[in-house]
């Protein structure tokens, strides 16, 4: 605990370059957000550490800027009717515990193998889990937009239909986004499994949304907006723990705050001009991407743990650069693929109303 | 946005919002040592982070909403209703 606090007098100077910089990196990362129900917070935390921000420094800061956003963002969307609250709030009870158990793993595998263990063990987790994830995700968009109607309602998958078969007496609730009755048992292990990948690759959403959409069966606006839930729910208990530790540089948080509030409520807005499969095209996109990114840095640190043999300093660098650089890549691929949808459906909305103005006139 | 809207822009909304929202970062920029220390001190002062996070995404958020709105940008009118 010694080491944590003497950290938390590592609050660095700030000058304007750095405030531009974290208010746009917000506004960007704020932009997938309010679409997707996360994403934008794994570029943050290696943006912040960029600028010198102690790694803990960073990742509490940046879940301090996180929590009120999910907050902004979640209201928003709750106009539009996509928030189911019920099972955002039994999703991140679940997915607390999770952070918590995450965060412990993580505690342990640094003790034992240090530094680069525990980045090994993060990386390992990015690639294992948006290679499978995001894979499925990705596919399955692409498979809709390739389909002759895109526009179809989305169907249940099979493992779907089957937990909204199961009947155990006592733990059958409501679900607004299903619109059946699950067991909330069900619920358990995705918030748990949303919970340990947000306290180990900073983004729960990756899980638990495909959860939401292939395990429970929820359509994927409802989905993406429910996350938005979880993301709070976890984001406040882990930025008071980490506050109680006083870790959180609140200045970081709140600059950050201030662009991503900007972009959340544009993608949020967003969400009501595309069709269900865009979400999953921008997640799995972006999950792709990443995946790379982080693929490439397994191999730094497998040579620093010796695994294979040592790598120079310049190597090391161009990976750790290239890295960063298709980090950046996929969150703005993101926001392109965002920002391009939202203007097509404006554009086409507007030609419909003209259309109907004109044949009014005639 | 929409053609034939005769629905009123909230510019003072947005200004009143935004008048704060600056105010306050104004005050955060300013002040950043009182900041610092505050917010490094740990325990139960972890509140005072949280309810700054908490306060300050009420008034920039407000200004957001409304900043988007004043520019023309809002959401889909034919929106589906997902259930």
């Amino acid at each position: 605990m010694h080491d944590i606090v003497s950290q938390a007098s590592n609050f660095i100077t700030l000058d304007a370059a750095h405030i531009i910089y974290l208010f746009f990196v917000g506004f960007v990362g704020g932009l997938v957000s309010g679409f997707i129900g996360s994403g934008g917070a794994f570029v943050l935390t290696p943006a912040m550490m960029s600028m010198g921000v102690p790694g803990l420094v960073a990742v509490a800061s940046n879940m301090c800027h996180k929590f009120p956003k999910a907050l902004v963002g979640s209201i928003k969307r709750a106009k539009y009717g996509q928030v189911d609250v019920k099972i955002g709030i039994v999703l991140g009870i679940s997915a607390e515990a999770g952070v918590l158990y995450g965060a412990h793993i993580q505690e342990g595998i640094k003790k034992a193998f240090g530094d680069a263990g525990s980045n090994l063990y993060v990386s390992a987790a990015f690639v294992v889990i948006l290679a499978v994830v995001g894979g499925f995700v990705l596919r399955d968009a692409w498979k809709t937009h390739k389909s002759v109607n895109s526009h179809e309602e989305e169907k249940l998958t099979k493992i779907a239909r089957w937990v909204q078969s199961v009947h155990i007496p006592g733990t059958m609730v409501y679900f607004k986004c299903l619109n059946a009755r699950i067991s909330v048992l069900f619920t358990i292990p995705l918030g748990f499994a949303t919970g340990m990948l947000a306290a180990t690759i900073a983004v729960g959403g990756f899980i638990g949304v495909p959860a939401m959409i292939y395990v429970l069966g929820a359509p994927s606006l409802m989905a993406s907006a429910s996350e938005l839930v979880i993301a709070f729910v976890m984001g406040l208990g882990g930025s008071f723990k980490y506050a109680m530790h006083g870790l959180v540089d609140i200045r970081l948080a709140l600059i950050i705050l201030a662009g991503s509030l900007f972009g959340i409520q544009l993608g949020a807005m967003g969400t009501t001009y595309v069709k269900p499969f865009m979400i999953k095209m921008v997640m799995g996109v972006i999950m792709v991407i990443v995946l790379f990114s982080r693929g490439l840095m397994v191999p730094v640190y497998m040579a620093q743990l010796g695994i294979i043999g040592a790598m120079s300093e310049s190597t090391v660098k161009i990976l750790k650069n290239t890295s960063f650089a298709i980090m950046a890549f996929a969150l703005l691929s993101g926001a392109f693929i965002i920002l391009s949808a939202m203007f097509k459906g404006r554009r086409a909305e507007r030609q419909a109303a003209q259309e109907v103005l004109e044949h009014g006139k005639i | 946005m929409g053609t034939g809207s005769a629905k009123k822009k909230p510019i003072g909304k947005m200004l009143l919002a935004g008048t704060i929202s600056t105010g306050l970062y104004i005050v955060l920029l300013t002040n950043q040592d009182a900041v610092n220390t505050l917010s490094g001190r740990g325990g139960l002062y972890a509140i005072l982070p949280i309810a700054t996070a908490l306060f300050f995404s009420f008034i920039h958020g407000s200004f957001t909403g409304n900043f988007w709105t004043v520019m023309g940008i809002e959401a889909s009118k034919k929106r589906k209703e997902v259930k």
